[in-house]
């Protein structure tokens, strides 16, 4: 069975399980669900109070805001044993059985959860952009949503990559880390404002190190066709989520070190 | 009384311990507290840019208001205890009927240690870097302000303590629920919602339109956060200190009161189920 | 050519060391000392293909680090080792996918899943081909008695059920080499005599070379021509049950019945070669050692002094016998 039809196996058995865990599956949909609301009520709040955000609409934020949240989603949901890594293989030992299975690790962990509670910050985070869209008089034309579905692609690989390097590091210490909240949670809250708010070397370190503003910002202001206060090129901008997809080249290679050094270490 | 407080410092220095041991950990968490509060006070100082009417609060104040949200986050009842959680998960949690002790008060005991070890290691460092550190490397603007008056400190670190036991008597509300949701997710996220945004976490609570002021002034939450950094920068000027410490007390009471009675039938649950 | 070749094999890890107290996690904080410790020391051994092997030794001593070596998935410091032609760790996809591995303590198999959909997967896993697939996977339902559990999910499995389940998922795709590490570890008597069975079967019927960690002695001994024990990372024994027993103590245990109390009181059991161990009311146990007193002779000594019930003559427990090769060595468990 080739890969692509095993990960496909993996995650059909993982909705089967999950929904024998109806009730906690539902209250967990529902907190993902409260959390991607009360970031746009935070927005709103701010809207309502100072009117608007260095010349940026309530609309166009919550349109940044919405697109990260569903991005950030799905890349979450495919990512889900990369992201509990830490406390169900390393802290239990549980890695050495995807070792001595003669399939790649990325792929076993890829397929060990497609975790359904995740639609409750997917969901929401859709529904936010398509009323933005609306609310901002967007034409509704083929590139403009092909543009977005490559950036959220871009954006999902991106992630996914963010998980791989949080597993990665539990090779390292088995100590839980939140270091990579700053760039999961962190990155999804910088992300659903404006770069140009931010300082100078924010703006660099989130597109040149870990590049978030090339899967969000930068395509988004093609989507919504204004005019980048940073001056940059609709070239690049439509280019820029190439960017996600390279981060992740780089972190399966990372990921590659940790895992040798796992069996170097045994621990 | 005298009894009571030996398992309780056992409890707190096991955790100070166990903290210790994660010293990748402490560190990762000082960098992540650093890098929220760095992205809450460009966003909020990027609309206050825009304002050209005076603001229920100024910069000054919003700049403390977030720094000291970083340092004491800890503190906040968004999260259970992750070593609870686990009891309740496996059974062993019914041991605790068998100790000579009241259950709610060696639970408060527990849960308080919970939320104050972190803070304490946590919240120092993030106080002296972002008061001391920031000016020095030429971000005065940005950097926590000292208390504004002595009043306002005493004011303050009363509001902490009394902020400490009101944090604790929720959480221990999430504990005693997770008696009930076996899977133990669920209550908690919820609460963690109601914190975060009630509390002044996500916007500072002023900052919320006028017609919501009147609900956000009597909700408890508000109490966790919101009172005691707003008594710190003399947004709520000293005349008013006692009559918000009272505020807080009033719903701690109220809270602790609730605990009790549903703890009762959790414990009746507990032996009817055999843990 | 032996299936697996072992050449001076060492692993070392690097631990640090927790200073104790509030003081001492304090300073911990800031730097850490660090410690060698020698799992393995630089072994040798070989196994030939379809022998069936006991591998002992107190916790601690190196056991699993050697079987995680050979099963690739944890690199030595120092040595070689081969196994059909391969180095494990090397060449671990290769290597993992003509092997079974079974972890006492843990199941490979999906917590929520019906046991036989975790066989389903596990086909798609390792690449059975369809018919050995199916072929395989009935023999050994049928070997282990799983029908009745293929529709279980394995969290609400007994561990003996569970045990079974998981040999059976080791062996799906038809290795010729097994790993068993304690796997009658929490067993009740009669799983872990269907376990030994099943074991003893593949071993002589299908030639599975098997190697076997265990702490449960009457495991070596129902199962294994040869044992090896190890001890602070080095092999201290290498040879048959036999041969380990006569290694630490050349010693049996002559037991007598008596139908009535006052005849064993009064048995006079000392002598060359010969140490009374215990005496109740009716039957009394005596220590010899056969290559200074055969036992005719201890027999007819004792029948010029009574009539006994019954008599009959013991090997010491490998238990004991193991036990005093641990503290012969000044082993403790670490």
């Amino acid at each position: 069975m080739n890969a692509a039809a095993l990960l496909l196996r993996y995650l059909a058995i993982s909705l089967r399980g999950q929904l024998q865990y109806r009730a906690s599956f539902l209250m967990a949909a529902l907190g993902n669900l409260l959390n991607c609301l009360i970031e746009l009520a935070g927005i709103w709040v701010l809207f309502d109070r100072f009117g608007n955000l260095s010349g940026w609409s309530f609309a166009e934020v919550a349109f940044f805001c919405g697109a990260v949240n569903a991005t950030y989603a799905i890349g979450e949901l495919m990512a889900t044993g990369f992201d509990q890594f830490g406390t169900l293989y390393v802290k239990t030992g549980d890695f050495d059985r995807l070792l001595l299975r003669p399939r790649s690790t990325v792929l076993q962990l890829a397929g060990h959860e497609l975790s359904l509670r995740r639609l409750g910050r997917l969901l929401p985070g859709l529904v936010i952009v398509v009323v933005a869209w609306g609310a901002l008089d967007l034409p509704v034309e083929a590139d403009r949503f092909a543009l977005l579905a490559f950036a959220m692609a871009g954006g999902v690989a991106f992630f996914f990559a963010l998980m791989v390097l949080q597993a990665t590091m539990c090779f390292w210490t088995t100590e839980s880390l939140e270091l990579m909240n700053i760039l999961t949670y962190g990155g999804v809250e910088t992300a659903s404002y404006p770069l140009p708010i931010y300082h100078r070397l924010f703006r660099r370190f989130f597109t040149f190190v870990v590049p978030l503003a090339c899967i969000g910002y930068f395509p988004i202001v093609a989507v919504l066709g204004v005019d980048d206060p940073l001056g940059t090129s609709r070239m690049f901008q439509v280019a820029a989520p190439l960017a996600g997809f390279a981060f992740l080249g780089v972190a399966i290679g990372v990921w590659q070190l940790g895992v040798r050094r796992y069996t170097s270490t045994g621990s | 009384m005298k009894a009571d407080i030996r398992p309780l410092v056992a409890v707190v220095s096991a955790r100070y311990r166990t903290l210790l041991q994660y010293r990748a950990a402490a560190f990762a968490g000082f960098a992540t507290q650093l890098f929220w509060g760095a992205i809450r006070l460009m966003i909020l100082a990027a609309f206050f840019a825009a304002a050209t009417e005076p603001q229920p609060m100024n910069l000054t104040q919003v700049v403390a208001y977030v720094w000291l949200g970083q340092a004491l986050l800890g503190m906040l009842p968004w999260n259970v205890d992750a070593d609870f959680r686990a009891q309740v998960r496996d059974g062993t949690v019914a041991y605790d009927l068998l100790r000579p002790l009241d259950l709610y008060s060696y639970w408060f005991g527990r849960t308080l240690a919970f939320r104050v070890a972190a803070p304490t290691l946590r919240g120092i460092p993030m106080v002296l870097f972002s008061m001391a550190l920031l000016p020095l490397v030429g971000l005065g603007d940005w950097a926590l302000t000292p208390p504004a008056s002595a009043v306002a400190f005493a004011g303050f670190v009363a509001a902490l303590v009394v902020a400490a036991m009101l944090a604790t008597a929720v959480t221990l509300l999430a504990h005693i629920s997770l008696l009930w949701t076996i899977s133990g997710i669920g209550m908690d996220r919820i609460l963690t919602v109601l914190v975060t945004i009630f509390s002044g976490l996500v916007v500072p609570l002023p900052l919320f339109p006028d017609w919501l002021q009147p609900f956000l002034n009597w909700q408890p939450f508000r109490g966790l956060a919101d009172v005691p950094y707003r008594i710190y920068s003399g947004n709520i000027p000293p005349a008013e200190i006692a009559a918000e410490l009272f505020f807080i007390l009033v719903w701690t009471v109220a809270l602790v009161v609730m605990g009790r009675l549903i703890l009762l039938r959790g414990v009746r649950r507990m032996v009817v189920q055999g843990g | 050519m032996p299936q697996i070749e072992v050449r001076g094999l060492a692993k070392t890890f690097r631990v640090a060391e927790r200073l104790p107290g509030l003081a001492g996690a304090f300073r911990g904080l800031f730097h850490r000392r660090m410690r060698d410790v020698h799992a393995l020391g630089g072994i040798d051994f070989d196994i030939e293909r379809g022998e069936l092997v006991g591998y002992i030794g107190p916790n601690g001593a190196g056991k699993s680090t050697t079987i995680k070596i050979l099963a690739g998935i944890l690199n030595p410091t120092a040595g070689t080792c081969r196994v059909d032609g391969l180095t494990p760790w090397r060449d671990r996809r290769r290597h993992v996918a003509r092997i079974g591995v079974v972890f006492g303590q843990r199941t490979q198999l999906w917590w929520d899943l019906p046991v036989i959909e975790s066989f389903d997967l596990l086909r798609d896993i390792y690449r059975i081909p369809s018919e050995a697939y199916r072929d395989n996977r009935d023999r050994l339902i049928a070997l282990m008695d799983l029908e009745p559990l293929l529709d279980v999910p394995v969290r609400q499995l007994s561990l003996g059920q569970r045990m079974r389940s998981d040999l059976a998922a080791a062996l799906l795709h038809g290795p010729s080499l097994l790993f068993l590490d304690e796997p009658t570890i929490g067993l009740d008597a009669v799983s872990k005599l269907a376990i030994r069975d099943f074991v003893r079967e593949l071993n002589r019927d299908r030639q599975v070379t098997v190697l076997l960690t265990t702490h449960d002695m009457d495991d070596i001994e129902a199962l294994c021509q040869r044992v090896m024990v190890i001890g602070n990372g080095r092999i201290l024994v290498d040879g048959s049950v036999a041969a380990l027993r006569r290694r630490v103590r050349n010693e049996r245990v002559l037991v007598v019945d008596y139908d009535s109390a006052g005849e064993a009181g009064r048995v006079d059991a000392e002598g060359e070669g010969v140490r009374l161990v215990e005496r109740d009311a009716s039957r009394v146990r005596i220590a010899f050692d056969p290559d200074r007193i055969p036992a005719a002779t201890l027999i007819g000594a004792l029948l010029a002094q009574g009539t006994p019930h019954d008599l009959f003559i013991e090997h010491p427990p490998i238990e004991q016998t193991v036990a005093e090769l641990y503290a012969e060595h000044d082993m403790r468990e670490r």
